[in-house]
C-alpha cells in the first residue's frame, strides 16, 4: 500500500512537470508578452518591468526560475495583469469554486446514480428509454442554455432564489445545479451501462439460483462492481467541477477560479496561467489518485500495492 | 415416487431469426438419492432443461410451450415467482460451470456461502457463518477458518468449485442440478470434485442431475444417464446399458467418437458415419441410422497399423530440438521499482526444457492450466520472448525474435490456436485470411494464382471454394477450425503448433478436425507439436509425448511408454484422474 501511493506520488510529481513544461511552452509561443499592449508606457518603464518579472532573462532560464521559486519559497509568481501573487488569487476564489463543485458533484451523485440503477433494472421499458433520453439531454444542452432558463423559469418565480448573485446559503442551488447537470447524465449513463455488465455475468444467476429476492441481488451482488465506471470517471470530473466553470460562474455571478482561467489567457498572464495550470493538475492526480483508491476498495481484485511481493 | 419428474417439457426461444426448439418434449425423473447424467452436444438444450426447471431463464425470449416439471409433489412451472424462489436454494440447489465467474468477485466466500440460510431460514448471521464453515470444512476446503474471509481471487479453481458445492449444500437440500461442474477444471482436480460429489451422495442422501458434455465424467459419476441431441433425448437407461449397447445410432457414433486410451484406430469414426438426418415430405427431419456403418467401421479397423505407432525415425530425422530453454515474465515494479533498481518478481511460465521433435512425427505436449505449455509453445515459434536457451531448426539456430533473418523459418513453421472464434479476423473474408501470409513470404506471382492455391486449400481441409467471400462469423465453430487449419497450411510450413485447437469443441466436431490433422500430416509429411490438457486426445495423436508441469518436463518418450509404464509420479497421477468409460 505504501509503496503503491509512493508510486503514485512520483508518477504525479512527473504529470506535473511534464504539465508545467508544456504550458509553459505554450504560453512562450503566444504572440507577444504580457505588457506589449500596455499603452501610454515608455520604453523605459517597460523594460523595468519586464526586469522586475524576470521576463528579460533567457527562456531557459525562465524555465527553471518558476519551479525553484515554487519548491523553495513556495511562490507561485505575481499576476502580471492583477499585480497580486498568483496563490492569493486562487486562495481568494478556489473556497467558492470548491463549494459549487461540491454541491454540483452531489447534485451529480444523488440525481444520475438512482436513475442509472432504475434504468438498468427496468431495461428496455418505456422507464429506461425516458430515463435515458433525459440524460442525452441532459449532455447535449450546454449550461449557458440551462442556466439563464432556470434564471428566467425559477429564480425570478421562487422567494429566496437569486437570479445572480453570492453570499447567501441558497445561491449556491442554482449554479451548482446547471454546473452538476451534465456529470449526472454522464453518471446515468454509466451506471447503467456497469450495472447493465454486472447483471449479464455468471455470479448474478447464481445469486438468482439462491432464491434471493431480486431487489436484494442487485443491491448486494451488481452495485459495488456496477459502479466502478462511475467511479473512474468521478475521478477527473471531480477535479473538473470544484476548479470552477467559467461559463456558470459567469452566468450567476460566482467569484469563482472558473473567471482566472479565461483572464489569464486572454492578458498573457503568464504566471497566473502556470499558477492555475499546476493547480488543476494538481487537483487531477489527486482525485484520480481517490479514485483508484475506492475502486480498490469497491473491487477486492484490484491490488493497490504497485507490484506484486 | 421419483423424486423430480420431468415430462414432455418444451422450451423454445423466439427471436426474430425464427423459433429455436431448444428443449423438445423431454421426459425423465430422478429417484432420491440417484445420481443422472444428462448427456449432450453444446446446442443439445441439457442446460436449457436445468434452467428452464428452476425459471432461470430470461422470458422472453425463452418461453415454456409445455409440459411438467414436477418435484415432489408439485408442479413447478405455473409457481408463483415467491414460491418458486422458496424452494430454489433451499430444496433444489444448482453448481455451475465455472466457478470463478459464478461466484461473486465483489463479496467474500463465507458470506455468499452463508447466504441461501439466511434467504431461507430464520437464522442469525453467527449461525449461518458458522454453518457455513461447517460445510465449507466438509467438503475440503483446506483450512477453512483462516480462508473463509477470502475473496473467490484467492482460491484455486478447485477450491472455488468446492465453495460453490458447499454454497449449494448448505441448505441440505434434496436435489442439486450439477451443470458442467467439472468442465473448466483439470483433470486431478476434476477426479477430486466428482469423487466429492459420490461421497456426499452416499452421506447426505441427496439426488443429482449431472450435465456435461463429457461421456468419460458420466460413466464415472452417475447411475443413469439421459443423452440429449437437437433439444430431445434420444437414449436413456442405466449407465451399464447404455455405454455398452447404444441403441440409437447418435448415441453409438459419440461412443466410438471419441478417442479413449484403447481407441486403435488411426481415423476415428464420426458421428455422421452413424447418423443420418432425413427430411420427411412434411418438412420434419427424421434421424436413422447409417446403412453403410458396419463397413465404415470395418474400413477403419483395417487402416490400424501393426506395431501401434507408425514407422520408426532415425535421429537424423531431427526436424527442431530445444534445449534448457527459460521463458521468465515479470510483473511491473512501477516507476519506483524502476528508480530504485528493485528486481520485479519473476513468473518462471517454462524453466529449463529440452525437447526433440521429429521429422513427421507428432510431440504430443500435456500438463494443467498454467503449467506453461502455452508458453513454451509460441516460445519455440519465437512469438514470446525468450530469457534464455536455445532452439535449433534443422540444426540451425533459430534467429532472436524481430531479427529479419527470423522471417524465411516463420513460412516453416505454423500454428493452429485453440479458439477459432477469437483467432480470425472478423472483417477479413476467408480469402484474404488465406491470401496474407502468402502475400508476406511472396507466395504465389499473380492474385489469380493465390486465389487458386487457396481454393485449393479450402477443399483440402474439407470446405468448397465457394467459401472463399464468406466473413468467419458464417461458419460454425469445426469449419472455423479448418478455416485455421487452412491459412496455418497456405504458406507450405514443415511445422505446425496445434495449441489446445480441438479443446473448444464437442467431440463429434473434435473426431473430425483430429482426422482432418491426421490426413494431412500422412500427406504433407507434416510435424505437429499437439498442446493439449486432454490426455485421451493426446493418446490418439502423439508419437512422443512429453508431460509437463510447473515449466518443467516430468517426462518425455514415446506414447506407448508414458501411458503403458509412467516413470513419474504425477504423469501416473494425471492418468489415473482421467475418467473412463470401462465396463
Amino acid at each position: 500500500m505504501i509503496r503503491f501511493l509512493l508510486n503514485r506520488l512520483l508518477q504525479g510529481i512527473l504529470v506535473l512537470f511534464a504539465l508545467y513544461t508544456i504550458t509553459f511552452l505554450l504560453a512562450k509561443a503566444m504572440p507577444g508578452e504580457p505588457f506589449t499592449s500596455e499603452k501610454n508606457v515608455s520604453a523605459e518603464t517597460k523594460a523595468n518591468i519586464r526586469k522586475l518579472y524576470g521576463l528579460d532573462r533567457p527562456i531557459l532560464e525562465q524555465y527553471f526560475i518558476y519551479p525553484k521559486n515554487v519548491l523553495l519559497e513556495g511562490s507561485f509568481g505575481v499576476s502580471t495583469s492583477k499585480g497580486r501573487p498568483v496563490a492569493d488569487i486562487i486562495a481568494q476564489s478556489f473556497p467558492n469554486s470548491l463549494l459549487l463543485g461540491l454541491c454540483a458533484l452531489g447534485f451529480a451523485i444523488g440525481i444520475g446514480v438512482p436513475i442509472g440503477i432504475l434504468s438498468a433494472v427496468r431495461r428496455n421499458s418505456w422507464l429506461d428509454w425516458l430515463c435515458m433520453a433525459i440524460a442525452m439531454i441532459g449532455i447535449c444542452v450546454p449550461s449557458f442554455t440551462i442556466g439563464p432558463l432556470l434564471q428566467i423559469h425559477v429564480a425570478a418565480h421562487v422567494p429566496g432564489l437569486k437570479v445572480a448573485g453570492w453570499g447567501n446559503p441558497q445561491d449556491v442551488l442554482l449554479p451548482a445545479f446547471t454546473l452538476g447537470l451534465v456529470s449526472a447524465a454522464y453518471l446515468a449513463r454509466l451506471t447503467r451501462g456497469g450495472i447493465l455488465e454486472v447483471l449479464s455475468q455468471d455470479f448474478v444467476r447464481t445469486a438468482h439460483a439462491k432464491g434471493i429476492a431480486p431487489i436484494t441481488v442487485i443491491l448486494k451482488h451488481t452495485l459495488r462492481g456496477g459502479l466502478l465506471p462511475a467511479v473512474a470517471y468521478l475521478g477527473p470530473a471531480f477535479a473538473a467541477l470544484i476548479s470552477g466553470s467559467f461559463i456558470v460562474e459567469t452566468i450567476f455571478q460566482v467569484p469563482g477560479m472558473g473567471q482566472h482561467f479565461v483572464n489569464a489567457a486572454t492578458t498573457r498572464d503568464e504566471f497566473l496561467l502556470l499558477g492555475l495550470s499546476l493547480f488543476f493538475g494538481f487537483l487531477i492526480v489527486v482525485m484520480n489518485l481517490l479514485a483508484d483508491l475506492l475502486t480498490g476498495l469497491l473491487d477486492p481484485r484490484v491490488r493497490l500495492e504497485g507490484n506484486k511481493d | 415416487m421419483s423424486l423430480l419428474e420431468l415430462k414432455n417439457l418444451k422450451t423454445y426461444f423466439h427471436t426474430r431469426a425464427g423459433t429455436t426448439r431448444a428443449v423438445d418434449d423431454v421426459s425423465f425423473s430422478i429417484g432420491q438419492g440417484e445420481i443422472v447424467g444428462v448427456v449432450g452436444e453444446s446446442g443439445s438444450g441439457k442446460s436449457v432443461t436445468c434452467h428452464t426447471m428452476l425459471g432461470l431463464l430470461p422470458q422472453p425470449p425463452a418461453k415454456v410451450e409445455g409440459g411438467s416439471v414436477v418435484f415432489d409433489g408439485e408442479e413447478l412451472l405455473h409457481l408463483a415467482q415467491p414460491l418458486l424462489r422458496a424452494i430454489r436454494g433451499k430444496r433444489i440447489s444448482m453448481i455451475f460451470q465455472d466457478p470463478m465467474s459464478c461466484l461473486n468477485p465483489y463479496l467474500r466466500v463465507l458470506d455468499q456461502v452463508a447466504e441461501p440460510i439466511l434467504a431461507h431460514e430464520n437464522a442469525s448471521r453467527e449461525e449461518a457463518e458458522e454453518r457455513a464453515l461447517a460445510m465449507m470444512k466438509k467438503v475440503g476446503i483446506r483450512d477453512a477458518e483462516q480462508r473463509a474471509r477470502s475473496f473467490p481471487h484467492e482460491f484455486s479453481g478447485g477450491m472455488r468449485q468446492r465453495a460453490m458445492i458447499a454454497m449449494a449444500l448448505v441448505t441440505n437440500p434434496d436435489l442439486l442440478l450439477a451443470d458442467e461442474p467439472t468442465t473448466a477444471l483439470d483433470v486431478t482436480v476434476q477426479a477430486r470434485i466428482l469423487k466429492l460429489l459420490r461421497d456426499l451422495r452416499e452421506e447426505l442422501g441427496i439426488a443429482v442431475l449431472f450435465v456435461t458434455h463429457d461421456l468419460g465424467v458420466v460413466a464415472d459419476v452417475a447411475d443413469r444417464v439421459v443423452v440429449m441431441y437437437q433439444g430431445k433425448v434420444v437414449e436413456q437407461g442405466a449407465i451399464r446399458d447404455v455405454f455398452s449397447n447404444p441403441s440409437h445410432p447418435y448415441v453409438k457414433g459419440l461412443l466410438a467418437c471419441r478417442p479413449t486410451f484403447d481407441t486403435k484406430y488411426r481415423i476415428l469414426p464420426t458421428v455422421e458415419d452413424f447418423l443420418e438426418t432425413k427430411t420427411e415430405p412434411d418438412g420434419t427431419t427424421r434421424l436413422e441410422e447409417r446403412t453403410g456403418m458396419k463397413d465404415r467401421l470395418a474400413e477403419l479397423e483395417k487402416a490400424i497399423p501393426e506395431d501401434g505407432n507408425g514407422e520408426g525415425s532415425s535421429p537424423s530425422d531431427l526436424l527442431l530440438s530445444v534445449e534448457d530453454l527459460r521463458v521468465h515474465f515479470n510483473s511491473g515494479g512501477g516507476v519506483l521499482g524502476g528508480l530504485l533498481g528493485s528486481a520485479p518478481p519473476t513468473v518462471k511460465a517454462v524453466d529449463g526444457v529440452d525437447l526433440t521433435l521429429l521429422k513427421g512425427r507428432t510431440l504430443g505436449l500435456v500438463g494443467e492450466s498454467g503449467c506453461g505449455k502455452t508458453t513454451l509453445g509460441r516460445a519455440i515459434l519465437r512469438l514470446v520472448q525468450t530469457t534464455s536457451g536455445s532452439i535449433r531448426y534443422e540444426g540451425e539456430e533459430l534467429p532472436a525474435q524481430g531479427s529479419p533473418e527470423l522471417l524465411p523459418f516463420r513460412k516453416r513453421m505454423q500454428i493452429i490456436f485453440q479458439d477459432p472464434y477469437a483467432s480470425l479476423n472478423p472483417r477479413l473474408t476467408i480469402e484474404q485470411a488465406l491470401v496474407e501470409p502468402m502475400l508476406v513470404h511472396g507466395i504465389g506471382s499473380s492474385q489469380s494464382e493465390r486465389r487458386e492455391r487457396v481454393a485449393s486449400l479450402l477443399e483440402e481441409v474439407g470446405l468448397s471454394s465457394d467459401h472463399l467471400l464468406r466473413y468467419p462469423h458464417e461458419f460454425s465453430g469445426g469449419q472455423r477450425q479448418r478455416i485455421c487449419v487452412a491459412r496455418a497450411l497456405a504458406v507450405e510450413p514443415d511445422f505446425i503448433v496445434c495449441d489446445e485447437c480441438v479443446s473448444a469443441m464437442d467431440v463429434s466436431i473434435q473426431a473430425q478436425v483430429l482426422n482432418l490433422l491426421r490426413e494431412l500430416q500422412d500427406k504433407r509429411g507434416l510435424t505437429y507439436l499437439f498442446i493439449s490438457h486432454d490426455l485421451s486426445v493426446v493418446k490418439f495423436t502423439s508419437d512422443e509425448i512429453a508431460v509437463m508441469k510447473e515449466g518443467r518436463i516430468e517426462e518425455f518418450g514415446p506414447a506407448g511408454q508414458i501411458y503403458g509404464n509412467p516413470q513419474s509420479e504425477y504423469t501416473r497421477e494425471l492418468l489415473e484422474a482421467v475418467p473412463r468409460a470401462e465396463f
